[in-house]
């Protein structure tokens, strides 16, 4: 990236660096919490107090009036309990699989773009990339009228090719997809912009020398674009698969609290919004906080265990 | 940020002295073939803002109608009033506005102060702090609105603009960002500034800020459009709809216009249309933010 430069160059730089430096004077390191303060502030009230009282919590009943009482793990026991949290985790798993297609796809948009004297190619990107650009509530709005069952345009386009009309979103069995799709539809720029700036970095020879020995573009696409952007694939897959295991913001516009397919839709995050801010059920909900804390933690540790098997590090 | 395809299509010519006439015909018409994918894919990506404009300039009679038409019979503006009637949208832009303003100002401050110390300064505990700061990242927060909830209450900022951007301004995002930035500055930069006697504030400010000044820009547009597009938090803090940002405001419209798509529509226009402005403006600046968040690994 041009924006830094030498980074590793600078780092090992900083480290044996001679002189005044080796031993901090103690104005110096003043100066140094004097510039960390502010965040160090910002950070213990907002997000490490937080933290730790989250964690209180969820072996705590909110009173009517406030308070708490302390009732172990009852939080832990109703959440594991409940089927309503395993229909939520299952439709988070969804969304985070489908959510997962947009690597595939941004790759071979990537990889189209990154064609020998193809022009026009910052237009395509910049095109690519205007929907994750844009507010998400008003993209699930103009989704759910594309998904409109009655008016909606995409029954219209469908019905050309012979299509039954089709009640999208309020329908369970195809809910979970149609926001899926969207999550797909609505990411896919952002991990092309990751992709084509990986293929940038990749040495132009190397695509030379294959084209001499004969190797068509499909070959090349797997035996060289592909293994030299698994190291960029695996960082943008880990962040991809946090990302929409916390997906909300477009069930929650989409699918609106009158719509049949509500539970056949809802994620964890969604759910603990319920319980957190409109149930009063504060305990249980801090319990499904950090049980999906674990969940991204697990899974998180899961695929830095599988990448030994396909990443390819040069 | 210069395309690669753009200077790669005029280097190799030894390869194209090997590859025989015919197939660069071949390639001619594959490179058709690739602009027609390429095509179709951003139309799919562009042609769903397109039908919000032209629903939004139809009727609500003609919108209901079987086959749907493509361009609107009467150019009808009507459904941009009612927004700005039906809700406080004037307030909800401005809310989102300076809420965005606000985040994204104290981002630029308190992550590049931080930034660097932990880059540029030897302390007692650097990197262990810095890990504690990172690992903020990994916090999903659904473990934080609670507590946090509950202080802005205490703070008595519930429904105030403060309450929108005061937990968004401290970011360890920004100041990893940041902190890689400062790393790759020359050493020699400091030693010069202090042999003249300049202080760490002063050198911080004036000698090195300006130089990562690509990356400030990159971290601005970035946290500009998370502070927008943010959702889940201003739903919790600030419930009143004089209170509220664009993006909330937008639910409530939803709720009080359940099935008339051209107000919907106009109302998601419009609070869309900030952002999109500055992402048109400063491409280049989201382009590089997010390329640079895929090469973090």
């Amino acid at each position: 990236m041009s924006v830094f430069p030498a980074t590793a160059a600078a780092k090992s730089a900083g480290r044996r660096a001679p002189g005044s430096a080796a031993r901090p004077s103690s104005r110096g390191q003043r100066a140094a919490y004097g510039f960390i303060a502010p965040l160090g502030i910002g950070f213990a009230i907002f997000y490490f107090w937080p933290m730790i009282q989250t964690f209180y919590f969820s072996f705590t009943e909110f009173g009517p009036f406030g308070g708490h009482t302390w009732t172990g793990t009852d939080n832990y026991a109703r959440v594991l309990r409940d089927v309503t949290v395993w229909q939520a985790l299952g439709n988070t798993l969804i969304y985070c699989g489908i959510g997962l297609l947009a690597l595939p796809l941004a790759i071979v948009i990537a990889a189209l773009l990154n064609r020998r004297g193809l022009r026009g190619v910052s237009v395509y990107r910049a095109l690519y990339f205007v929907p994750f650009v844009t507010l998400p509530v008003a993209v699930g709005l103009v989704w759910n009228w594309l998904y409109n069952g009655d008016f909606g345009l995409l029954n219209e386009i469908l019905g050309w090719f012979g299509v039954d009309r089709h009640y999208w979103v309020s329908d369970p069995s195809t809910a979970v997809f149609a926001i899926g799709a969207v999550m797909v539809w609505s990411t896919t720029g952002y991990y092309l912009i990751i992709f084509m700036a990986g293929i940038k970095s990749i040495p132009q020879d190397y695509y030379e020398a294959a084209e001499i020995d004969g190797a068509g573009p499909l070959r090349r696409f797997f035996t060289i674009t592909l293994p030299l952007l698994s190291p960029t694939l695996f960082f943008a897959s880990v962040i991809c698969m946090i990302q929409s295991l916390q997906t909300f913001d477009l069930i929650y516009i989409m699918m609106g609290e009158k719509n049949p397919a509500v539970g056949d839709t809802q994620s964890i995050v969604g759910l603990f919004y319920k319980w957190a801010f409109m149930e009063n059920a504060q305990g249980a909900a801090a319990a499904l906080a950090f049980l999906l804390m674990l969940l991204i933690a697990g899974l998180t540790y899961l695929q830095f265990r599988l990448q030994r098997k396909w990443v390819h590090y040069g | 940020m210069a395309d690669t395809t753009e200077t790669t299509g005029a280097r190799p010519v030894h390869a194209e002295a090997a590859v025989p006439r015919l197939s660069r015909r071949r390639l001619n018409t594959g490179s058709l073939a690739t602009h027609l994918v390429l095509s179709l894919g951003a139309l799919v990506m562009v042609f769903p803002f397109l039908w919000q404009a032209l629903t939004a300039l139809k009727s609500l009679a003609e919108v209901s109608r079987v086959p749907p038409t493509f361009l609107p019979e009467n150019w009808n503006w009507s459904s941009f009033d009612q927004v700005f009637t039906a809700l406080p949208f004037r307030e909800m832009l401005t809310n989102s506005a300076l809420a965005t303003a606000g985040r994204t100002a104290g981002q630029l401050v308190f992550c590049s102060l931080a930034a660097y110390a932990f880059a540029r300064m030897r302390f007692r505990g650097r990197d262990l702090l810095f890990g504690l700061f990172l690992s903020v990242l990994m916090v999903p927060s659904s473990l934080l609105v609670l507590p946090q909830y509950d202080i802005i209450q205490q703070f008595g900022l519930l429904n105030s603009t403060p309450a929108l951007f005061l937990p968004g301004m401290f970011s360890a995002f920004g100041t990893f960002l940041l902190r890689q930035a400062f790393l790759a500055l020359p050493k020699e930069l400091e030693e010069a500034a202090r042999i003249d006697g300049a202080g760490s504030f002063r050198i911080f400010w004036s000698i090195m800020l300006p130089l990562i000044r690509p990356a400030l820009a990159a971290l601005a547009v970035i946290t500009a459009m998370t502070a927008w597009n943010d959702l889940l938090w201003p739903l919790i803090v600030n419930t009143d709809p004089e209170a509220m940002p664009i993006s909330a405001g937008l639910t409530s419209l939803k709720g009080q216009y359940e099935t008339n798509y051209p107000v919907m529509m106009a109302g998601s226009l419009i609070a869309s249309l900030p952002m999109l402005l500055v992402y048109v403006f400063l491409q280049r600046h989201f382009v590089q933010s997010v390329a640079f968040s895929g090469s973090k690994g």
